[in-house]
């Protein structure tokens, strides 16, 4: 016996249970196994695939056939060169978008935003349709350049690497500015007017302060561009020639002419082990903490972990820096001498109208290309033509009186209705969980909701197909439906989740002190105040069905077309302007449905 | 132009400085003169245009009128880089991805020094703010106070003739502040640099300053040092804004060598000089620890019967509203020692102030 007094023995009383984590986070449970079932099984599955033989053995015969075929091989060569060039080209165009907004006045800012979100969502088949028409022999380009006398005979630039170039980087940009931008909004303004006041120039503060610190963005932006230009098919088979057919286009034909999944399915292990090696080359040379933000100043000081491929990357990046500061020093000395600052008359921003007019240029760039399929549909005459012959709605006539085209609008209405239902229904529940609760592995499970955003289309597009084709489910307006809400649930939890962040949780506590049960504080207070973002989260799901075309490709066809993949067989066979009928209509309906969508995301986060 | 300007030993100087943000005045006729070794603040209420002036100074915002000077040279319009001035930032601007040595070596860097010069001129830099131990530190493993000091060491680095300071010590704990306050005051006194210091708080200004800019709504209300200012407000403004004051209408009824002011209620008091004409209106401000509650038989140069209408106890200090006979409710403050360290309400008291305890501020001055 201790010598502690005795407490008087009482009656074990009831304690309240206590939910453990794992069981209050039940709302989350629908969207992974969601995510299980139509993502990781069926990607898994085609995996799989690619290392069985004809009687199921297994066998690496899929692989030796890409290693012993030179065109595989040649394939692959032009899809990291696309991919490279794609991303150096969207980073040095991006990078003064990126920094414009960065710095400008919160009401400009928005209204920039807008512009560059535009071209992220409009429908990327619209956009290549419109660089048909623009870069064409006789299109608006080469007759303006001709005009101008600057060219003689017409440039070809479409059908080669220009082409694919030019489109890749329109459709990519917006991808790499968002991405650098929210690095660059996090950099503290006072450092560049602290730079100044310490002796520095307007070139000497940007390199060797602005520009290290937004590093981390440009090299997260650049991860993501390059993978994600991996796995595109649409631009180079439309805009590109035979030299720039890329693997996913390989893949495409190997499923639809050969049927060959195990040999589609090696395919596919080698666009992602590429994906992988590139991803993990750049953590070694780079390091992770550049993607989740952290300052560069976090890997210097572990200097012990570092590998001396990082070393050497980190030294040479210092260097090139530097020596760019160097370069720009010895340019705006030349300037001072000839124009010295005055200390009795006003400066003016030379640099600020520099850059505003790169960015300008850059941002029409993105923007304005789209529109001109707006006046091509509404020419009189036979063909494409710009400017159009005549003023006729004969084309829209044809559109709304084509059976095919109105029952692929019709279906792709009805599946991204589906689509933006299920996603909302699935992504909000996901989200509540995500920010409310403390979950162990949150993190990870975040990373696999979000996992379809990164992973070439094309491999889950394969995966789905392999599976609806067992279970019945190819050209069903649910097996589109399903497989969309995959890509399209990852926008919702984003979006959701940044207005849940900004909800003042006391709110809800208040509700609930006075009386309201959870599902009535739900409903009455927490729902009606994050709506904008959940309503924004819907119409985003929905566009990005609107829109898709990767899995519509396999999983729809014939009388089951959707809206994309009738237009890609059209554009394949033969381009009308109907076509240009059709995109008008899709352009005017999702710039709307864009717009709205922007203005409830922004009044949900800022309320 | 005046000689002033030009004149090396006033490191800055400006004249008729104006901002406006479209029909905002933000500053408006500032007019300022910092010799060699000052430790001149600027303070006001936010909006008063001290963090503006600050700015036009550094050459982060171009004025719409007016002029600079720098040195001796004129620096209106220069950018920043071309004034050689020093700025402290509120939340000090280290550079996060440079260690705290880089920091330091940055502003010579940019005016390329000798490297060898560089590395004993930062070795020096960090010893005058004695830190000398965290010069391969990043910044944010620094705590706020040593990060206020680096910020200081990068800028004092480079010898500039002014290093401005906007509101250094703002981010920091009331315990810091007051250390850190001592601490600037210190190398101020020990370099002899020459500070230009913006702050709110009017405590911070008293004990730091050799003099202050009093600042509001984008005008200069009074240039002083603090025993000026506090004891001789020239303005109703300045008088409300530092200290406590209590104020009174008055009309001057009795000049010649004893001048008396009479309150609308009749109350007479006395001063010991008002350069007004008889039967101006005027304010008189009195600081409540000018008052006292007079003993028994304790005389003084004015008296006036009241009641007590409360007694705070706040400590060392204690403070009395007491009800003048013929007058206005008075702030007594006094030190909570002896008989009347607590008065119950009601009780009869006598108010006493020596006439030169009182600031007369003729009406017409009294803007605001």
């Amino acid at each position: 016996m201790s010598g502690a007094p005795a407490l008087p023995r009482m009656a074990p009383t009831r304690r309240p249970r206590t939910d453990s984590a794992w069981i209050k986070a039940w709302p989350i449970y629908p969207l992974v196994i969601f995510i299980l079932v139509v993502f990781v099984y069926p990607v898994a599955q085609i995996l799989w695939l690619s290392v069985l033989g004809p009687h199921d053995n297994l066998t690496l015969a899929n692989y030796a056939r890409i290693a012993h075929s030179m065109v595989f091989g040649l394939t692959l060569g032009i899809t990291l060169k696309i991919a490279l060039w794609t991303t150096i080209l969207s980073l040095v165009a991006g990078y003064p978008v990126a920094y414009l907004l960065a710095t400008a006045r919160p009401r400009v800012r928005d209204i920039l935003i807008i512009l560059v979100l535009m071209p992220f969502w409009t429908s990327f088949l619209v956009r290549t349709f419109a660089w048909m028409i623009l870069l064409g022999r006789n299109g608006p380009v080469n007759q303006a350049l001709g005009g101008l006398g600057l060219i003689d005979q017409p440039l070809s630039m479409i059908f080669n690497f220009t082409g694919v170039m030019i489109g890749m980087v329109q459709a990519m940009m917006p991808l790499a500015v968002l991405t650098m931008l929210s690095v660059m909004q996090r950099i503290d303004t006072t450092l560049g007017k602290a730079a100044g006041t310490l002796g520095a120039r307007g070139g000497q503060a940007f390199w060797r302060i602005y520009f290290p610190l937004s590093a981390p963005g440009v090299a997260a932006a650049g991860l993501l561009v390059f993978i994600t230009a991996m796995g595109f098919f649409i631009t180079p088979a439309l805009l590109g020639g035979r030299h720039e057919t890329m693997l996913a286009q390989i893949i495409i034909s190997v499923v639809q002419e050969l049927m060959d999944w195990r040999f589609a399915g090696a395919l596919s292990v080698v666009l992602l082990a590429v994906s992988a090696i590139i991803f993990l080359l750049y953590d070694r040379v780079l390091g992770l903490s550049t993607m989740s933000g952290g300052d560069a100043a976090a890997r210097s000081t572990s200097g012990a972990r570092q590998g001396m491929l990082s070393r050497t990357g980190a030294a040479a990046g210092t260097h090139a820096v530097a020596g760019l500061g160097w370069v720009s020093d010895r340019v705006a000395e030349v300037f001072e001498r000839l124009f010295p600052p005055r200390a009795d008359r006003p400066r003016r921003a030379i640099g600020r109208i520099v850059l505003g007019v790169v960015a300008g240029l850059v941002i029409a760039y993105l923007c304005l290309p789209s529109l001109f399929v707006i006046p091509v549909s509404f020419t009189a005459g036979q063909f494409i033509n710009f400017p159009p012959q005549g003023l006729s709605l004969r084309w829209y006539h044809t559109y709304l009186d084509s059976p095919i085209w109105v029952n692929a609008t019709i279906r792709s209405f009805i599946v991204a209705t589906g689509t933006g239902v299920l996603a909302t229904l699935l992504g909000t529940a996901g989200a509540f969980v995500l920010v409310r609760q403390r979950l162990v592995g949150g993190a990870a499970i975040l990373s696999l909701i979000l996992a379809p955003l990164v992973l070439p289309r094309i491999i889950l597009a394969v995966g789905l197909f392999y599976l609806y084709a067992r279970i019945g489910l190819v050209g069903t307006a649910l097996g589109l439906v399903l497989g969309h809400t995959v890509l399209a649930v990852p926008y919702v939890v984003i979006t959701v989740m940044a207005v849940l962040r900004t909800y003042d949780e006391r709110l809800d506590h208040a509700a609930m002190s006075l009386g309201a049960s959870r599902w009535s504080t739900l409903r009455y207070i927490t729902l009606p105040q994050i709506r904008g973002g959940i309503v924004a989260g819907f119409l985003f799901a929905f566009i990005t069905s609107f829109d898709e075309l990767t899995i519509a490709l396999f999983v729809s066809g014939g009388s089951s077309s959707t809206l994309p993949r009738q237009m890609w067989n059209d554009l394949l066979l033969q381009v009308n302007p109907t076509l240009a009928a059709v995109s008008t209509v899709i352009l005017v309906f999702v710039t709307v449905f864009i717009l709205l969508a922007e203005a409830l995301r922004r009044r949900g986060v800022t309320a | 132009m005046d000689e002033s300007v030009t004149d090396q030993k006033v490191k800055l100087a400006t004249r008729d400085l104006s901002k406006l943000y479209g029909p905002v005045v933000a500053l408006e006729g500032a007019s300022l003169d910092l010799p060699e070794g000052e430790f001149l603040t600027l303070l006001g209420p936010s909006g008063s245009g001290k963090s503006t002036l600050l700015m036009l100074i550094a050459g982060l915002v171009a004025p719409s009128g007016g002029d600079i000077w720098i040195n001796g040279r004129l620096a209106t319009y220069l950018p920043p880089n071309k004034r050689d001035i020093g700025v402290v930032f509120q939340n000090y601007a280290l550079f996060p991805h440079l260690t705290v040595e880089e920091n330091i070596a940055f502003p010579l860097r940019m005016r390329r020094l000798p490297q060898a010069q560089i590395g004993s001129e930062v070795r020096r830099a960090l010893e005058a703010v004695q830190l000398p131990q965290v010069a391969a530190r990043y910044p944010r493993e620094l705590s706020g106070g040593q990060q206020q000091r680096i910020a200081l060491a990068r800028c004092m680095v480079y010898q500039p003739p002014v290093i401005l300071m906007d509101e250094p010590l703002g981010a920091l704990d009331r315990k810091l502040r007051d250390h850190m306050q001592l601490e600037i005051k210190d190398l101020h006194r020990r370099l002899g640099i020459t500070v230009l210091y913006v702050t709110h708080d009017q405590e911070e200004a008293m004990a730091m300053s050799d003099r202050i800019c009093l600042m509001n709504g984008g005008r200069i209300e009074q240039v002083g040092t603090p025993d000026e200012l506090y004891f001789r407000p020239k303005t109703l403004f300045a008088a409300d804004f530092l200290g406590e004051s209590n104020i009174l209408d008055a009309v001057l009824t009795g000049s010649g060598s004893a001048p008396v002011l009479t309150t609308e209620n009749g109350l007479q008091i006395r001063v010991s000089d008002a350069a007004l004409p008889a039967g101006k209106r005027a304010k008189l401000v009195i600081r409540p620890e000018s008052l006292r509650l007079l003993a028994p038989g304790e005389a003084a140069d004015n008296e006036a019967p009241g009641v007590v209408q409360e007694s705070v106890f706040t400590g060392g200090v204690s403070r009395h509203f007491v009800k003048l006979a013929d007058g206005p409710v008075v702030s007594v403050k006094q030190l909570t020692v002896g008989r009347d360290r607590s008065l119950p309400s009601g009780s009869p008291v006598r108010v006493g102030w020596a006439a030169d305890q009182v600031v007369v501020l003729p009406l017409d001055e009294t803007r605001r």
